[in-house]
């Protein structure tokens, strides 16, 4: 039997046809008369549209039809709505500028799509959007966050470009403890804004049934429960029964393929008017300006410390950029995932965080790998570092004094999250021998002797995953509830068909999962299959983000397995002429206790199906269960990364030399599968902290529209990285796992950027880390 | 990418009497340039003239003192090739660190040169060697042929059969790659010969050019601190996001050091 059991490093069911070419994904699917939709998009910022021609485009060869933003207003259909509502200190309600499907009339950001062009080919679609004649009258664009609320307002809806002001935490308390205490130390840093990159752009089919009215939209969606749930209930597209969302094999998504955009929308929409399937797929320059940005933070931070450097109080002033509307997470981006995280792994007594949330004429900004917490790891990590240095305290020792200790917990932060468990210490011990910090100061000395800078830095981050407890979250401004769904259905000849809300965009559901359901059952995970991705197979459910999919989407299916077992039990009682408390379930087979007497899982199953010796007086035949899971806590992995690294006092050029990352994901099914999540997570970190930036000029156009200029990271860019885990189990779900997605992403930027101010002896180094600012620092610093 | 009529000519003279017939004809060699400038439809070319199936345009061979490789000869080619190993490995480096191993299995030195991208690694090589660039119709000496960024002193229809670079003593070359592109953020090729020294700089400035002052400095000292004194002019340099021109400037005597002292 192929290995099963929880924690064994099972290779990955899903990566055969991943790796021979045989996955299917959206563009792969091709439907009988389809049609191919071309974007006509703004090439301008911030713009009214004085006027639009569509007459030559209608005209041109092999086009079906030119759909305007005009025609989708007078259709009615509904903003594109963001799924968080968050208030301002005031108490009033976020200032939310409407999102039209397609802009009628007045243009926000480079890329925003206005027409869409339904033609016979491709070719003749995007031949024919360039004969879009529009007239655009432009205006001065809003683009940097700092003095957005400065700026004349974009919408008369949104006073001072200005969403919300948000808070969270005790001012009064907070500013008390800075202003009596021994040290305080301040910074200012800006996380920077990102371009998400999923390799498989976003495409669509939309498939509206003349005939039955029903509308299946084929897209590349991390959650096609929660798709549907907005097109129905929100934009109105078709009722919640006649719409089918499938998500095929996804080519990753990284946040960006949670929200629901424009182009699949207009799609559907189009395919109801035209009553054909229409299909798009991005080209990789429309990923870069239409695809949801991630971070873009300005923040000023200050920790106040006694003489011991004890923390004593954290505030924290941030302005974040939403771009030009709110997309459908973004509100809770840098509040609700991003304030609440600011305790840390410490003990700091009083923490204060206000968040002013600011549009501006760039592509909207929303949740990316790992999604406000990163930039709250970010902030406190930095300063974290430079008060130990103010303080002249090993990095690590004021690490210690501060940690919430494992006797701890539960522990009750100042920003209302509550840790169910943890052992910071634990971490940080293994990392540091794992990167042998003891013999640190012999490599600076050896790199020294070669005239490289050698330094090390540190990262103690926490986040919080597993969205999310429905009721918390709805009284913080959730529009959805945040469980999942799964169904266990086992057939007759006892092997297993798993459905779940969790949607995969390559994480390995299909491993993982059956690794779960197989344990559970004590079968052979090739006994098992999982399903995900189609809202007309599956339950609703919610999809997979927040590092969510095992910690709640598993835990349904553990629960729904429980219930398996609880029913076959009883049928195993009948069997074996027992009582059902009796009967013991352990490595497939149920036993009656005390006794050599059992039925195999296989047995039951057939039994269930075949009901000749059945007890069908108390129990319906069948053995198939389903579980909808809401989670008591979110659930709080944490660890130490340390990032050694050698600079070239000539060019700047940042090396790498060694990253270590000790992570406590709880209980972990698949650790293959764990640290390539990790590996991931690094190196989209290290690519936040080196090398990626998106930039636009004042006018709104995006610099970095392409590889040229937008620096993916590498795998020589990274080194090789020493990966190992500590466990303290979650204590409020079944599995006892804490979620793995995102950890790499949120810990490793500040402890690349403390290794390099290490290095070089400064406080400060913004993002991205670039040879040219760093070879700047060190002219600033002295010379090199 | 437009609709275009394609075309695989079997001789050069038909190469040519199929551009002259086209209304905006352009020839295709390894397509790296080419087709991203034509997905993105930065490039319309009514007629793509593809020259793969033209003779005696690849291949490496030596020739009287010159090491001669044919415009059609992939990156990998040139990288990997024992006669280059043998003549002048600089080559073999910095046909190695061009793109990634996809782009050199497809791009040509004879697209590379004909492109003249500022950025471009080949430029320096051929103006550091002082090479000859062949042409169906003539030679032209490298000092007059990369005359602005993407221009060339080639005609609009003429078609480069070789590259030829005569056999120098010592040579190398150090890139400074942009971490994005990996295009030369700033190149330095050196080569010597005779006590003679040529330093040509890529990547830095609006085109390749030769750096007169490293030149007479390292003419009268080959050392790396002949070089200390040196500072190139940031208003005569590229500035962009990724690197402001004193930056550029900075690195273009950096990487010089660097040249020479590996050559020492
Ligand atoms: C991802 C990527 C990374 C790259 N990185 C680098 C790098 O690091 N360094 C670098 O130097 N380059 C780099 N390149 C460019 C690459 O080297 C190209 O292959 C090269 O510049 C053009 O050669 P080609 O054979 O592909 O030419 P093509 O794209 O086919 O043609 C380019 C131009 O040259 C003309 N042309 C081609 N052959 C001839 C000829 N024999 N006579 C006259 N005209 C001709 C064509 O008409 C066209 O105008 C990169 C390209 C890509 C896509």
């Amino acid at each position: 039997m192929v290995q099963q059991s929880i924690g064994e490093r099972v290779l990955r069911k899903e990566d055969l046809r991943f790796i021979t070419g045989k996955g299917s994904y959206t563009d792969d699917i091709n439907l009988p008369g389809q049609a191919y939709a071309c974007f006509v998009r703004s090439p301008v910022a911030h713009a009214i549209i004085k006027g639009m021609d569509i007459s030559t485009a209608t005209a041109a060869d092999g086009v079906i039809a030119v759909l305007t933003g005009e025609q989708v207003a007078e259709d009615g259909l509904g903003s594109l709505p963001c799924g968080w509502m968050v208030h301002s200190k005031d108490g009033s309600e976020m200032k939310q500028p409407f999102h039209p499907v397609m802009a009628a009339d007045k243009i926000n950001y480079v890329g925003e799509p206005v027409a869409i062009v339904v033609a016979e080919t491709f070719l003749a679609a995007k031949n024919a959007s360039e004969l879009v004649e529009i007239d655009y009258e432009e205006i001065d664009a809003v683009v940097d966050i700092s003095s957005a609320q400065s700026a004349a307002d974009i919408y008369p809806e949104v006073p001072g470009n200005t969403v919300y002001n948000w808070e969270l935490g005790e001012k009064a308390d907070t500013e008390k403890a800075i202003r009596e205490a021994a040290h305080v130390t301040r910074i200012s840093l800006t996380n920077n804004r990102l371009i998400p990159n999923a390799i498989e752009p976003r495409a669509a089919i939309a498939d509206y049934n003349t005939g039955t009215q029903d509308l299946t939209l084929y897209t590349t969606s991390q959650n096609p429960g929660l798709a549907r749930l907005i097109l129905t209930a929100f934009v109105q597209i078709a009722p919640e029964h006649k719409l089918r969302i499938i998500a095929p094999d996804v080519g990753g998504g990284f946040g960006s393929k949670i929200f629901v955009y424009s182009e699949e929308t207009a799609l559907a929409w189009a395919s109801k008017k035209l009553g054909i399937p229409i299909k798009w797929t991005a080209e990789r320059s429309e990923s870069f300006v239409a695809d949801a940005h991630g971070r873009d933070h300005v923040t000023e931070v200050e920790l106040a410390m006694d003489e011991e450097g004890h923390f004593l109080g954290l505030h924290v002033k941030t302005i974040a950029n939403m771009g030009a509307y709110l997309s459908t997470f973004s509100a809770a981006v840098p509040t609700y995932l991003y304030g609440t995280l600011l305790a840390g792994q410490y003990k700091t007594p009083n923490i204060y965080v206000e968040v002013d949330a600011v549009v501006t004429n760039t592509a909207p900004v929303d949740a990316y790998r790992g999604a406000g917490r990163p930039e709250a790891a970010y902030l406190l990590e930095r300063i974290v570092e430079v008060a130990a240095r103010e303080m002249n305290l090993d990095p690590v020792e004021i690490r210690r004094r501060n940690f919430i200790a494992p006797s701890d917990f539960p522990y009750q932060t100042p920003v209302a999250l509550e840790y169910d468990s943890g052992d910071y210490e634990a971490s940080l011990n293994k990392a540091l021998e794992m990167a042998d910090y003891d013999g640190f100061s012999e490599r600076k000395k050896e790199a020294a002797s070669r005239g490289k800078k050698r330094g090390i830095g540190f990262s103690c981050y926490i986040e919080a995953c597993g969205l999310a407890p429905s009721q918390l979250a709805g009284s913080l401004g959730a529009g959805v509830g945040l469980w999942e769904s799964g169904e266990v259905r086992v057939n007759a000849t006892g092997t297993v068909t798993v459905l779940t809300g969790s949607q995969s965009t390559g994480q390995g559901h299909e491993t993982t999962f059956a690794q779960l359901v197989a344990s559970k059952f004590g079968i052979s995970i090739d006994d098992v299959e999982v399903i995900h991705g189609d809202t007309g197979k599956l339950d609703f459910g919610m999809g997979t983000y927040g590092s969510r999919s095992l910690v709640v989407g598993g835990s349904a299916l553990s629960k729904a397995a429980d219930k398996v077992i609880a029913k076959g039990k009883k049928i195993a009682a009948h069997m074996l002429d027992s009582d059902v408390e009796d009967i013991d379930f352990e490595d497939g087979e149920f036993r009656v206790r005390k006794s050599n007497q059992s039925k195999t899982f296989q047995e039951i199953a057939f039994a269930a199906y075949v009901p000749h010796d059945y007890p069908l007086e108390e129990l319906e035949p069948g053995l198939s269960e389903k579980a909808f899971y809401d989670p008591a806590n979110f659930t709080y992995p944490a660890g130490t990364h340390i990032c050694e690294v050698e600079i070239d006092p000539d060019t700047g050029v940042v090396d790498i030399i060694k990253f270590t990352a000790v992570d406590d994901f709880g209980i972990i099914i698949n650790p293959m599968i764990v640290e390539g999540q990790v590996h991931g997570g690094i190196a989209q970190g290290i690519g936040q902290a080196l090398l990626e930036q998106c930039i636009y000029d004042e006018t709104g156009q995006l610099l970095t529209g392409s590889y040229m200029d937008y620096c993916m990271p590498r795998a020589d860019d990274l080194p090789s990285f020493e990966v190992g885990m500590t466990c303290t189990p979650c204590t409020h779900n079944p599995i006892g796992a804490k979620g793995c997605g995102e950890a790499g992403a949120i810990g490793s930027p500040p402890a690349v950027i403390n290794a390099i101010t290490d290095a070089l002896g400064i406080m400060e180094m913004d993002m991205p880390a670039t040879s040219e600012r760093v070879w700047r620092a060190m002219q600033q610093a002295g010379g090199a | 990418m437009y609709e275009f009529t394609y075309h695989k000519p079997q001789t050069i003279k038909d190469a040519i009497s199929l551009f002259a017939k086209a209304d905006d004809g352009i020839y295709l060699a390894g397509g790296h340039t080419l087709i991203p400038a034509m997905k993105v439809r930065l490039r319309a070319p009514t007629d793509v003239i593809d020259l793969s199936a033209l003779d005696g345009l690849s291949g490496i061979h030596e020739e009287s003192g010159a090491l001669v490789i044919g415009a059609l000869t992939t990156h990998d080619a040139v990288a990997t090739s024992e006669v280059v190993a043998r003549a002048i490995p600089a080559l073999n480096k910095l046909a190695a660190g061009i793109g990634d191993a996809q782009v050199r299995n497809r791009g040509t030195i004879g697209g590379s040169v004909a492109n003249n991208d500022p950025a471009a690694d080949y430029p320096a090589g051929l103006m550091a060697l002082d090479a000859t660039i062949r042409t169906d119709r003539r030679e032209i000496s490298v000092d007059d042929f990369f005359t602005a960024m993407f221009e060339t002193a080639l005609e609009e229809d003429e078609l480069i059969r070789s590259v030829s670079f005569p056999i120098v003593e010592s040579a190398t070359y150090i890139k400074f790659p942009s971490p994005a592109s990996r295009y030369a953020t700033v190149g330095v090729f050196i080569s010597r010969q005779g006590g003679q020294v040529r330093v040509a700089i890529t990547g830095a400035a609006a085109c390749v050019f030769r750096c007169t002052e490293m030149e007479t400095a390292l003419s009268n000292n080959f050392a790396e601190d002949a070089l200390d004194s040196i500072q190139l002019n940031a208003d005569d340099m590229n500035g962009d996001m990724h690197a402001s021109a004193e930056y550029r400037a900075h690195l273009c005597v950096v990487m010089a050091k660097r040249a020479v002292a590996s050559l020492l």
